[in-house]
């Protein structure tokens, strides 16, 4: 049925088409329309990104989980000189696909009552932003890929930058920054393969189908490329060293932002390194895994310890997030099944529970404007729903069986025992550790007598907010306690991942 | 029938959690959210009692029911499934009755309380994560019951939210939990790489094939099953509170007594042992490990009645009272006699939560109080809840006639065996004589505690104010019929399962206990009993000749024993009666906390009241160290080090720092699209190159 239908375009660039489509109303409609403007924007983009979403739920229950090569693709000419517009999913990107389609719409239902000023340029950039997300995910194109992630940053400073809290300028700096380091390498380094493609293939192609089953480096030059893309996936993750970035850019960032930031944007990094480092460059994804590994370690012991020391509620949840991520990058390299499905399906998993913790902040942050962990405290008495699914989407973080975050964990561990029981070790003690600052987040916020008088009147969540975080609260325990739903649809990429990566290293002697 | 037995407290903690607060009323809420979670659960108990019949007497087959596939990856396969042999039936029973009575006796102890769908709704939902882990069929599976109990724990040790010392407790015990937990994870991957399964069945089925494998973990190589079995002990003495990772026990008292009662005495922390039991394929082939075993779960039995010998607080005796009894549980399971520690575990379910209640009962009557100085002569106020702490004492203290198998409260029959098969397996194991011995003096201290708290709560004079007195008054009828029944089962569940549970074993347990002659373990418990059949000519001790009256009387075998290792235990359990008796009844108890108020109570006494101030260690070390590496990494090492020298230094690297963040400030998002713009622009300036000069 969707044979003849472009349908990955559609569900990349309709967001845009309805971003023009506002901005266009806006230009053209008269000074006195502008508030009915306003009010009606996001009622748009909602009804937009849900359109997007039920496409995006055609495309994925249609799409073919038994095959392993990519699905739906298009191909047609953009550039020339073998850079084409292609677009194309396989097991691994059609569910970020999905995920994003599907938090879009509560990141602008949740933005409705939460953003205070220039709702339609917030919707604008919000669609954009989709647009671009998406974009990175089906991309089967270096360039193309390269375009949208970069790009997909522009909305976010963005979004952050206007809408942000006091400090936006910092951190959208810091950002910038490391961004601009990896940014500039990744460039040099897609360069170089083009080239190459050239000498070796006989013309040169940014085709990532092409360049992922024929070309094959040399194994010193695989090394600077790999590192090179790293540079850039690395700071997305973001890993240790190079996460100080994340924690300011989520605090200042405005609660649909933080979600999409947690939700998304983190998972461009890892989806690079499957998508990229390890298919194109796998005898040096071998080489490197071990530092790849200590450096996930590092990242989840230490940004817990740090996680557990802070004041504020989004910079807390920022630093778990880098923690979780550590458990991806581990279990990515590790180039078995569990690890790599784990790592996948932890990505998945977080996007679900971090973006539901940052709907959570969100809400308290709606009614006192303030994220002190020490403002509150005793809101179990004010706030009865809401303390349940804090509590709900808090264990999951934790990672207890029964929710999606236990499966992410215990597969990416699963998967490091595997290549070396100290990662194992070293992430498990990232289990405690994420017990001791969840709950005592949990706890300076929610348990405890209300101190605090200005809390004697807040309210408990509305209905918009139960129906938010229901639906997460839902998914967070439906992909618990039956995660095949997603690894079964993973399943015949990451096995043909891994053994073209086996392949090439017989190839190269390595193994 | 099985599904409904692990599935209606599911049913009943959904219904009370989510629908409780809506039914109208508070009080309707509370009244409908009661009668469902408790009717269910009297459901669930009551198939409970018909499945284990069924299994361990009749003839229902064991089997598992598959519910539907969990997680496969690859070659890591885990269903969600129930599983049910004598173990599990045991386990059933054990954990629903008790489940059960509990909700019963928390109409009554928990009528004030404002929250009560809430608390009703985690009593059931404890319940379902433990029958999860009971029922299942696999480690992970397993993993989630472990979890979600810790979860159920966590929830209602922080019931009384308000409290800062209750929360502060409730993270405690999921942290250290979490801690122990961490050792049964790694025992589980370490399953996996093994076996390549995490199935019972399977993985047990291939152990003799891994027994000579060695494998290599943090540095050392170990044999491979001896490090499974470590792993998975590590976890085990997290849940089961057992030395070193014991210090959430009393902690955990902060939560309302039924609790107490339930999580902390008869269910939870029993599933250390339970785990223990359900692998015991693997623990038998890991003999160093078993050893290990034995002493950590003998010194825990000694320390911690050495700590309960001085306790104030009545919920804490019995709470390092029931650590000690943990204790007794894994030194019988690190000699192999798994049965007699999953009989240990089946009474003392009864008679310690029959305790908990009947201190619940206690400080119930006498408004919240809970210090024992503040107590006594209360017995004729709580009559029901005297005699019925009396029955619980006997039954813990192991009053019974030695020998005789037919006369005796519940824990003499199951705690003799187990210092019986420490006595036994003195031969194979240098850690059983030392858990034999440990074991009679964890008797006598047993003893001496329980009577202590007897003697200093209901006799003597009332200590507390008078107001306190002419109130206090006998519980309700729903918290006296749980005493009553939990009574029955003290009184007679060890003499009416003994033969079951340690000498028919083979009909009994049907394998899922060791039973099958020929194996190391079994070879212990078959000369246990075969032995006991065949008194005179017992070869272990050569024909019996009497030299006298004392002769006779210590040395003459009886059931394979010379007859002091059956005397012993008694005879302690007679001292710490008799000392508790001369110190409390006949010597003054006021004038022994005016003695320890007014000198601050000797070196020894200050130890053991401090708990060996083991908590204060790892306050100064672990928890402290936590706090300072932390602020370490965010204040140095992010703030200082990674963003002085990466953002912030290139900042003042370029002339002025301020300058050059105000710069940024109006032109950071066209930098970065001119950066952008420019690398696209010569690529595809190459490109272009390359297609008409390539």
């Amino acid at each position: 049925m969707l044979e003849n239908l472009p349908i990955l375009s559609l569900i990349t660039f309709i967001p845009l088409a309805g971003a023009l489509m506002l901005a266009l109303f806006a230009w053209w409609g008269k000074p006195e329309g502008r508030e009915q403007l306003e009010r009606n924007a996001p009622r748009a983009a909602l009804v937009i990104s849900i359109a997007v979403f039920i496409l995006a739920l055609i495309m994925t229950l249609d799409f073919d989980s038994a095959k392993a090569g990519f699905q739906f693709m298009e191909d047609t000419p953009w550039l020339g000189g073998g850079i084409e517009y292609r677009v194309g999913v396989d097991g691994i990107s059609v569910l970020f696909v999905l995920l994003t389609a599907f938090l879009t719409p509560f990141c602008i239902l949740a933005s409705m009552t939460s953003v205070k000023k220039r709702m339609l340029e917030y919707m604008i950039a919000f669609l954009v932003l989709e647009t671009l997300m998406i974009g990175v995910f089906v991309a089967l194109d270096l360039i193309l890929f390269y375009l949208f992630f970069e790009a997909v940053l522009i909305p976010m400073f963005i979004i952050i930058g206007v809408w942000g809290g006091k400090n936006r300028v910092y951190a959208s700096y810091k950002f910038f920054l490391y961004t601009l380091l990896g940014s500039v390498l990744m460039l040099a380094a897609i360069l170089w393969i083009y080239n190459y493609s050239g000498v070796q293939l006989g013309e040169r192609t940014t085709d990532m189908r092409v360049l992922i089953e024929e070309l094959n480096i040399p194994g010193g030059a695989q090394t600077w490329l790999w590192l090179a893309f790293f540079a850039s996936f690395a700071v997305k993750m973001p890993m240790w060293p190079v996460h100080t970035w994340l924690p300011d850019a989520h605090v200042e960032a405005p609660t649909a932002g933080s979600v999409i930031l947690a939700a998304i944007l983190l998972k461009l990094g890892g989806y690079g390194f499957l998508r990229f480092s390890i298919p194109l460059f796998p005898e040096a994804s071998l080489s490197l895994a071990p530092v790849i590994f200590w450096m996930s370690i590092i990242a989840i012991i230490y940004t817990s310890l740090v996680a557990y020391r802070q004041n504020d509620m989004k910079k807390l949840i920022a630093y778990s997030s880098i923690a979780h991520m550590g458990f991806v990058t581990m279990g990515i390299f590790t180039f078995n099944m569990q690890g790599i499905q784990g790592g996948i399906f932890q990505m998945l998993s977080h996007g679900i529970i971090s973006g539901a913790l940052f709907f959570c902040v969100g809400v308290i942050y709606d009614r006192m404007h303030t994220r002190e962990i020490a403002f509150y405290g005793g809101l179990v008495s004010k706030m009865p729903v809401y303390a349940a699914f804090f509590l709900l989407f808090t264990m999951a973080n934790v990672g207890l069986p029964g929710t999606s975050g236990f499966v992410g964990e215990i597969l990416t561990m699963v998967g490091a025992y595997q290549v070396n029981p100290w990662i194992a070790f070293g992430a498990a003690l990232g289990m405690i550790l994420s017990a001791v600052y969840a709950l005592h987040l949990y706890r300076a916020v929610i348990f405890g007598e209300v101190v605090n008088e200005k809390l004697d009147n807040i309210l408990d969540v509305t209905r918009t907010e139960v129906f938010i975080l229901g639906t997460l609260a839902f998914f967070t325990i439906l992909l618990g306690v039956y995660p095949s739903l997603i690894t079964d649809v993973t399943a015949a990429s990451v096995d043909k991942l891994i053994s073209d990566f086996n392949a090439a290293q017989i190839a190269a002697g390595v193994k | 029938m099985y599904q409904l037995i692990v599935f209606a407290p599911l049913l009943g903690a959904i219904i009370a959690g989510v629908a409780g607060t809506r039914f109208g009323s508070q009080i309707l809420s509370a009244t409908l959210s009661k009668i469902i979670t408790t009717g269910l659960l009297f459901l669930s108990a009551i198939l409970s009692w018909v499945v284990f019949m069924g299994v361990g007497f009749g003839d229902s087959p064991d089997q598992t029911i598959q519910l539907f596939r969990w997680m496969e990856v690859g070659d890591m396969k885990a269903d969600w499934a129930l599983k049910i042999d004598t173990l599990t039936a045991v386990m059933l029973v054990v954990v629903n009755s008790v489940s059960a009575l509990v909700h019963l006796y928390s109409w009554g102890y928990m009528s004030d309380d404002k929250y009560q769908p809430r608390f009703f709704a985690y009593l059931s939902l404890f319940t379902f994560a433990m029958l999860m882990l009971v029922t299942s069929d696999n480690f992970i599976q397993l993993f989630f019951g472990w979890e979600g109990v810790g979860l159920a724990s966590y929830l209602l040790i922080g019931y009384y939210y308000k409290k800062p010392s209750a929360n502060a407790a409730a993270i405690k015990a999921f942290v250290t939990n979490r801690v122990g937990d961490v050792g049964l994870a790694l025992g589980i991957m370490t399953i996996f790489l093994m076996f390549g399964s995490v199935n019972f069945d399977v993985v047990f089925a291939a152990l003799e094939g891994g027994a000579d494998t060695t494998l290599p973990f943090l540095g050392g190589e170990f044999n491979a099953i001896e490090l499974i079995a470590f792993l998975l002990f590590i976890g085990a003495m997290g849940k089961s509170a057992q030395f070193v990772l014991h210090v959430w026990l009393p902690d955990a008292m902060e939560g309302p007594t039924p609790v107490s009662a339930l999580i902390h005495a008869a269910t939870m922390v029993t599933a250390g042992v339970f785990l223990v039991c359900r692998a015991h394929p693997i623990f038998e082939l890991a003999p160093f490990t078993s050893g290990f075993i034995t002493t950590v779960g003998a010194f825990t039995a000694l320390f911690a009645a050495s700590v309960a010998l001085v306790q104030n607080d009545i919920k804490r005796v019995i709470a390092y009272s029931t650590c000690s009894q943990l204790g007794y549980m894994f030194f019988a399971a690190g000699v192999g006699a798994y049965n007699a520690a999953m009989f240990h575990l089946f009474t003392h379910a009864f008679f310690k939560a029959l305790l908990f209640l009947c201190a619940g009962s206690v400080i119930h009557a006498l408004h919240h109080e809970q210090d024992m100085r503040k107590m006594g002569g209360i017995w004729r106020k709580v009559p029901w809840t005297y005699g019925a702490m009396i029955i619980g004492t006997l039954a813990i203290t192991g009053i019974g006639i030695p020998g005789s198998y037919t006369w005796g409260f519940a824990g003499f029959f199951s705690k003799d065996a187990i210092i019986e098969a420490a006595y036994s397996a003195r031969g194979s194991s240098d850690a059983a004589i030392f858990a034999f011995w440990i074991g009679i003096t964890a008797a006598l201290m047993t003893s001496f505690y329980s009577w202590r708290l007897i003697f200093m709560t209901f006799h003597g004079k009332f200590r507390g104010d008078q107001h306190t007195l002419d109130h206090a008054h006998e519980s309700p009828w729903n918290m006296r019929a749980p005493l009553v029944l939990l009574s029955l089962g003290a009184i007679f569940a060890g003499a009416i399962f003994h033969k079951y549970f340690m000498k028919d074993y083979g009909a009994f347990w049907h394998g899922a206990l060791p039973g099958v002659a020929g194996d190391h373990h079994a070879a212990i418990s078959n000369t246990l009993y075969a032995a006991a059949e065949t008194t005179a000519s017992d070869a272990t001790y050569g024909k019996y000749e009497s030299k006298g009256f004392i002769d006779w009387l210590l040395f003459r075998p009886v059931h394979g024993y010379p007859f002091w290792v059956l005397l012993l235990p008694l005879v302690a359990s007679v001292t710490g009666f008799v000392i508790a008796y001369f110190m409390y009844i006949r010597g003054s108890v006021q004038a022994k906390i005016d003695h320890i108020r007014e000198t601050g109570g000797s070196p020894l006494y200050n130890f053991l009241l401090n708990k060996w101030y083991i908590d204060e260690l790892y306050d100064a070390t672990v928890v402290r160290g936590t706090r300072k590496l932390g602020d370490l990494f965010w204040k140095v090492g992010d703030v200082r080090i990674i963003d002085g020298l990466g953002p912030n230094g290139v900042a003042k690297f370029a002339s002025g720092a301020a300058k050059r963040v105000s710069k940024f400030q109006t032109g950071y998002l066209y930098h970065y699209a001119f950066v952008m713009l420019l690398g696209v622009a010569f690529l595809i300036l190459v490109a272009f190159r390359g297609t008409t000069g390539g």
